[in-house]
């Protein structure tokens, strides 16, 4: 196959079926980016870990190439991993870059998911970093005839102390050659006192092209010979587990689109079509009824939820909660409702495959490109290593969106007609058949003494875990799915619900509800769960704080022993300016009212807090966050700056999800189908935003990408008792609801 | 069924052969193989698909080529050129002074918003040089960014704000 060039065109001369572009100067500025390679690798084979080849590549024009498996999500990943690379490699940031995320270039580092990357594979490209330094200098000290220990290296340039004339380039020493050695993780790395580029605030490398319009999102890759392809589903999903089983298709709905054709294979149904809005029109028109059974709990989630056949697990025993609950000075009781919601990806996800025999390859935005490979070669019918995945960036998905399930549609429909495929989900599509963070109900109760001592704490939370396949690989494969599982992130966070205060008596149970009891599908959405669970427990904690007329702040720090808890709260509170008063102490009386609140929160590791500042409209029940103060102690920050954007892009996001954002549905399919159905914060609402980081250069990194959200929902629920003296028990917090609440 | 249309885009003639109802969008991604214009909703809803007709910001995910025909097109790639000739300045610039500020801000995190907001916010400043706040919440409210960056969209719209009144002569 050959590169995506733009096809011959001849001047006013005319195609049958295919675009004809006459006039246009494709040669000159508008000339479309020649995009990489379609072409699969000759032969797959994953790079070995274990080799340092497999890692970095030093070309002779004394640059390296970094190869890494975790995937760039806008996060800014790769930005600090190649600050990490260039760090150990005294390399400048202008001598790196980064390979394409591809199961057969770049190593499997596992999903780019619970903010991970840094944490977990920075170490991993910092030892393999430490050893390419290490190898380059003993090549040095033999073409310098000079001890390593005599050689310094900066820019990839190394001289010998004392003697600069004397000096070899990296490129010189191997450019493209390479190494050949297996990794020993035992090469000696900087100290962090000798950091340049690790902890600075280097500006992101894909921003430039970003904003020019020249980064090829996956959205923009084509190959030749390529259909356009569109998955046909029912409008929303219905039951997990119950599919959506085809009944009839009338093919002859779509004859009058001569180009279109029908691809099905199970109750997997498609369209394809050699023009976009052919095949667009004919996923429109195409005429299939579907048998899909009434099984979702419209109006009744919670109480469905409440009365399902759980399965039970205690997450944390200690001390004795009933004994020091009878005894507390103040008991604060509630039960608390999250919602569904979405990833609601700002571009629905898009996929290519070109499937031939016994090769398939397929492009895509998956978050785990080695993990998609299994699902997709037991979809096809393939071995694994007859698979490759390559990435490109789509628009950030915060978790487990479609991206997965719109590979393997495309992947489906090549391998049914023989040419390669490009599958655009449509909005309804995304938002219809997404993974939703699942739904959430908590049981809470704490226990406070009078001297503002949190001395018990029990939290019961429920929720179904998420789904192991994706839609098309059901609907293609049939037969039975497997039930939603439950798993660290999908459990009652005994992060946030313990790590926080010191509390002597705690009782969190986990309630699994059964996720094929009719219910959605669920997956990973960012900060899974803790924006449920800490809008319940942050409000059962500024409830004691108030039972006691505490100020909030000064109540979270009595009851705090971990001094990274303790900064972060400092750090929030001075940001914000705090002033220490008890809670609604001094109500206004007007129609609109302001609140302050705080709240603490985590997912799994790193250490958030955020304050909000909030108005609350009594009459229409509009709520107005004016501005949040978020902050982060995620360890080591590698780049300060990539952190405050990811706070600052958590402060917003979670704003949307605390006031905005819930998945409908009728007992038969979900009805959160486009951007005016399953509303987002927009523009004209936003709040300002303040992010710290709090650097701890003594500590290794954590994750950066999900830990404010908790926190901030917490603090805008806390920030309106504040403002009302009421409690929201439920999120989203709508005008409807809060009228409600306000009225009660 | 396909006939010709003649559009101009960032000042250049392209004649298609396409069904005169197809979305400008499909022309402008697949036919002119542009990367400004981008998939969003194909509903009007989001701005991901903006660009400027006779420099006024629409969608073309729902506008139809042959309703574009005898006007000018400008998207994300032209616009830089766009400015200079609405500037009269001797050439255009590599960026848009919004394209620039976004960089200075760092504003982008995924990014695929960024035609969008780039396209209105040059609207914007092209007919208010100096917006309020609340102007450009006005303005860019059509405009969805999931990442959260609208803040630091609001800071490069008023950068860009600066960057245009100091190239005044």
């Amino acid at each position: 196959m050959t590169t995506n060039a733009q096809p011959a065109l001849s001047r006013r001369s005319v195609l049958k079926g295919g675009a004809l572009v006459v006039g246009f100067n494709i040669a000159g500025p508008l000339t479309s980016p020649l995009l990489d390679s379609v072409a699969p690798s000759a032969a797959a084979a994953t790079p070995d870990p274990e080799l340092l080849d497999s890692w970095i590549a030093v070309h002779a024009d004394n640059t390296a190439t970094v190869f890494m498996g975790k995937v760039e999500l806008g996060q800014g990943t790769t930005t600090g991993m190649l600050q990490i690379a260039a760090e150990e490699l005294d390399l400048a940031m202008s001598q790196v870059s980064a390979a394409r995320v591809d199961t057969d270039v770049t190593p499997n580092q596992g999903p780019a998911v619970a903010s991970l990357s840094i944490m977990d594979n920075g170490p991993q490209l910092r030892a393999a970093a430490a050893d390419a330094r290490q190898a380059l200098l003993r090549l040095a000290a033999a073409r310098l005839n000079a001890p390593a220990d005599r050689l310094s290296v900066k820019d990839g340039v190394v001289t010998v102390e004392g003697d600069p004339g004397r000096a070899v380039s990296y490129g010189d020493l191997i450019g493209d050659r390479r190494f050949n050695i297996r990794m020993t993780g035992k090469a000696p790395q900087k100290p962090v006192s000798q950091y340049r580029l690790v902890t600075s605030r280097a500006p992101r490398v894909d921003i430039p092209d970003k904003v020019s319009g020249k980064y090829v999102y996956m959205q923009h890759v084509r190959a030749p010979g390529m259909l356009h392809g569109r998955v046909v589903r029912p409008r929303g999903q219905g039951a997990y587990g119950d599919g959506a089983r085809v009944v009839r298709i009338d093919a002859g709905s779509i004859s009058d689109i001569a180009d279109a054709r029908v691809v099905r294979r199970g109750d997997f149904v498609g369209v394809v079509a050699g023009r976009e809005w052919d095949a667009v029109r004919a996923a429109e028109k195409l005429k299939v009824t579907w048998d899909v059974p009434p099984r979702l709990p419209a109006g009744r989630l919670f109480e469905a939820m409440r009365a399902s056949r759980t399965t039970d697990s205690v997450i944390v025993e200690t001390g004795d909660v009933a004994a020091a609950l009878a005894k507390a000075a103040h008991v604060a009781s509630a039960t608390y409702y999250g919602p569904y919601q979405s990833h609601a990806p700002f571009a629905p996800n898009c996929a290519l495959a070109d499937v031939s025999a016994g090769r398939a390859l397929v492009m895509c935005s998956t978050q785990y490109p080695h993990g998609l490979r299994n699902m997709l070669a037991q979809t096809l019918g393939l071995d694994p290593e007859q698979v490759q995945v390559r990435y490109y960036e789509g628009a950030g998905v915060f978790g487990r969106a479609c991206h997965d399930d719109c590979a393997i549609a495309a992947a489906v429909m090549s391998q049914a007609v023989g040419r390669p495929v490009r599958v655009q989900f449509m909005r309804w599509d995304e938002l219809g058949w997404d993974n939703y963070g699942p739904a959430h109900l908590a049981d809470v109760r704490g226990g406070v003494d009078a001297d503002g001592n949190i001395v018990a704490f029990e939290y019961h939370g429920w929720h179904h875990g998420w789904n192991t396949a994706e839609t098309s690989q059901e609907l293609a494969l049939g037969g039975p799915v497997q039930p939603p599982v439950s798993g660290r992130a999908r459990l009652v966070n005994k992060e946030t619900l313990t790590a926080v205060y010191a509390m002597p008596n705690v009782r969190l149970v986990n309630h699994h509800v059964p996720g094929l009891d009719g219910y959605l599908k669920g997956g990973n959405l960012r900060s899974p769960m803790d924006l449920s669970i800490s809008f319940a427990s942050e409000q059962t904690v500024d409830e004691l704080a108030h039972a006691v007329r505490m100020d909030p702040v000064a109540f979270c720090r009595r009851n705090m022993t971990d001094r990274r808890w303790l900064g972060v709260l400092d750090a929030v509170a001075q940001a914000a300016a705090w002033a220490p008063r008890v809670a609604h102490a001094a109500p206004s009386t007007g129609r609109v009212v302001s609140g302050r609140g705080v709240a603490l929160g985590t997912h799994i590791v790193s250490y958030g807090a955020a304050v909000a500042d909030i108005e609350v409209d009594r009459e229409s029940g509009e709520i107005k966050v004016r501005h949040l103060y978020g902050a982060l102690d995620a360890g080591l920050a590698v780049n300060p700056a990539l952190i405050e954007n990811q706070i600052e892009g958590m402060l917003i996001q979670a704003t949307s999800r605390a006031l905005i954002e819930e998945v409908q549905f009728t007992q038969t399919n979900v009805t959160s189908l486009d951007w005016k159905t399953y509303p987002v914060l927009r523009f004209a609402d936003h709040p300002g935003v303040t992010a710290i980081v709090v650097q701890r250069l003594d500590e290794r990194s954590t994750g950066a990408g999900e830990e404010v959200m908790g926190a901030a929902v917490g603090a805008i629920a806390n920030a309106f008792f504040d403002a009302t003296g009421v409690r929201m028990r439920q999120y989203p917090m709508t005008p409807d609801r809060v009228r409600t609440a306000l009225k009660a | 069924m396909a006939e010709e249309v003649t559009i101009r885009v960032n000042e250049q003639v392209a004649t298609l052969a396409v069904d005169r109802d197809t979305p400008l969008l499909y022309v402008l991604t697949n036919e002119l193989r542009l990367q400004g214009p981008r998939f969003g909703c194909g509903l009007a809803q989001c701005g991901s698909c903006s660009v400027l007709l006779d420099g006024v910001e629409i969608r073309s995910c729902v506008t139809p080529v042959g309703a574009v025909e005898g006007k000018q097109v400008t998207t994300l790639e032209g616009l830089p050129a766009l400015y200079a000739r609405q500037r009269n300045l001797a050439r255009a610039p590599a960026l848009h002074p919004l394209q620039r500020a976004m960089i200075d801000e760092q504003a982008p995190q995924c990014g695929y918003c960024y035609n969008g907001m780039i396209i209105k916010g040059s609207e914007l400043l092209s007919r208010k040089p100096q917006p309020s706040e609340r102007e450009i919440r006005e303005a860019m409210n059509g405009h969805l960014c999931r990442c959260g960056s609208y803040p630091r969209i609001m800071k490069a719209i008023q950068l860009a704000s600066r960057f245009m009144a100091e190239e005044r002569p």
